[in-house]
């Protein structure tokens, strides 16, 4: 399939049609974690490495540490708290971030 | 082939023809005829179509923004709190520059609930970057549901369309309908050839990426020179529409499509301007009329987004006496198609007389009586400027 993005210019700056990028994963570059105010606290020695926090987590922000057990990515998790609630195992704790 | 059939029938048998990859819609009156229509096309194995039941209208316009991002055609339907309800997906889907097309059955928005007739449901959007035409007769309905995906996808255009025809006293009407072929209808419109929006996982693209203030107007203005851009596109596809398919039934469209139908406007003392269905009433009594004596003539306006105002205004110049029509008002303020004619004709350097009544809102009958009463109003001048038509 061939892709005409409809690239010029438009006074100084360079747009395409749509706003389509010839590219991907810039979400992977924006960093996005500092919006965060709590942080979930994962308690691996409860964690039952069920996953059910991964399945649920809107961001993609949990992942499996070396234990086998999950944890939040720094980077990118915004602290909305949605997998201390669907934890059946309460591991996670929300914690206020400090500076 | 010439049938007898509802406005709702003549736009799903169109939709039949085109076949899109994608159709999303749910039910609301009074457009539910269309939708039930075009599902027992798919389930009887008539059209390979994927049609996608969903739960709401805002999931509609979402599947059929999601299918054309993805490089394929989609097609919608809804009517006024299920329009309302799509939104925000509506300034969205133009923004991404994506070629849905979707008929909408103009109805009244509640409170109080009301489903019967008027044109507020889609005038209200108007500001939302998707075209917008609107049609009189069941063979209207029919033809512009074929040339709306063509001016959509047309490279030069790349926006969505609506094809507005009244709730009820169009759509659930039976008139007689020149329905087109489907070879007909797939050698005016060809295979939907995508330009800047495919899926392809050896040429990954980002659509819907964030604006920041340093871009985002540049992106509007381009919104807006593609809506410019498209009215000579609109033009162009219903001239060749017109040649290719040469009216069948007489009266039932005008013979050669245009922004606008001029009737009866040659030395006319007063010209009424309206959209929709309301027209065919307006026609009748104008010819009682001047079987009488009394020159009145009408311009039926079609395209209504992008607003042929230099057309409009070329047409409307010379007269005297010109009196608006509409089913839709902007409370504070005039009625939507007053201000816009208002507006157009400012810069002429004569221009006539304008009024603006309401007429029709919620399904109110708008009947011959009315209709004379205007045209006799505008020629005495008398009333207000702006005047409910109970």
């Amino acid at each position: 399939m061939t892709v005409d993005l409809g690239r010029k210019k438009v006074g100084k700056v360079e747009i395409t049609t749509g706003a389509v990028l010839p590219s991907n994963g810039s979400t992977q570059s924006n960093k996005t974690g500092g919006w965060r105010a709590l942080r979930p606290v994962t308690d691996h020695g409860k964690c039952t490495a069920c996953g059910i926090c991964w399945v649920y987590c809107p961001d993609a922000s949990r992942f499996k540490d070396k234990d086998g057990k999950y944890d939040f990515v720094a980077d990118f998790c915004k602290g909305c708290g949605i997998c201390a609630d669907v934890c059946p195992v309460k591991c996670i704790t929300m914690v206020v971030e400090e500076k | 082939m010439k049938e007898v059939m509802e406005a709702s029938h003549a736009v799903a048998d169109a939709v039949k023809a085109i076949e899109p990859d994608v159709i999303a819609a749910y039910p609301i009156t009074p457009q539910t005829h269309i939708v039930e229509r075009i599902s027992e096309f798919v389930a009887n194995g008539e059209i390979k179509s994927e049609y996608i039941a969903v739960e709401s209208e805002f999931s509609a316009i979402s599947a059929c923004l999601g299918a054309v991002a993805t490089g394929v055609r989609a097609y919608t339907s809804t009517s006024s709190q299920g329009l309302a309800l799509m939104h925000e997906v509506l300034f969205i889907t133009s923004g991404m520059r994506l070629p849905v097309s979707m008929t909408v059955v103009n109805r009244a928005l509640s409170a109080p609930i009301n489903i019967w007739n008027d044109q507020q449901d889609s005038i209200s959007e108007r500001d939302v970057g998707w075209l917008q035409l609107y049609v009189e007769t069941a063979q209207e309905a029919h033809d512009m549901t074929i040339m709306q995906h063509r001016i959509s996808e047309d490279r030069r255009v790349l926006l969505p369309s609506m094809v507005c025809l009244d709730g009820f006293t169009l759509s659930h009407v039976y008139e007689p309908v020149d329905i087109l072929s489907k070879g007909e209808v797939q050698s005016f419109l060809p295979k939907y050839k995508p330009v800047h929006a495919v899926l392809d996982p050896k040429e990954p693209l980002t659509q819907g990426p964030i604006g920041f203030p340093t871009h985002y107007m540049e992106f509007r203005s381009e919104l807006v020179k593609a809506m410019e851009g498209s009215l000579p596109v609109i033009e162009e596809v219903m001239a060749d529409f017109s040649r290719t398919f040469p009216v069948q039934i007489k009266d039932s469209r005008p013979e050669k499509y245009y922004h606008v139908e001029e009737y009866r406007m040659q030395d006319a003392d007063v010209v009424l301007v309206a959209m929709g269905s309301v027209c065919g009433t307006i026609k009748e009594v104008i010819d009682d009329l001047r079987s009488k004596g009394i020159k009145a003539g009408l311009l039926k306006l079609i395209t209504y987004r992008p607003f042929p105002a230099k057309l409009l205004a070329q047409k409307l110049a010379p007269y005297k006496k010109v009196a608006v029509i509409e089913k839709a008002i902007s409370p504070g303020s005039r009625c939507p198609l007053y201000t816009e004619l208002a507006e157009a004709l400012y810069d002429s350097k004569e221009r006539p007389a304008l009024r603006s009544f309401i007429v029709g809102l919620g399904g109110r009958d708008v009947t011959l009586g009315h209709i004379e009463k205007i045209i006799n109003m505008t020629l005495k001048g008398e009333g207000a400027k702006e005047e409910w038509m109970f």
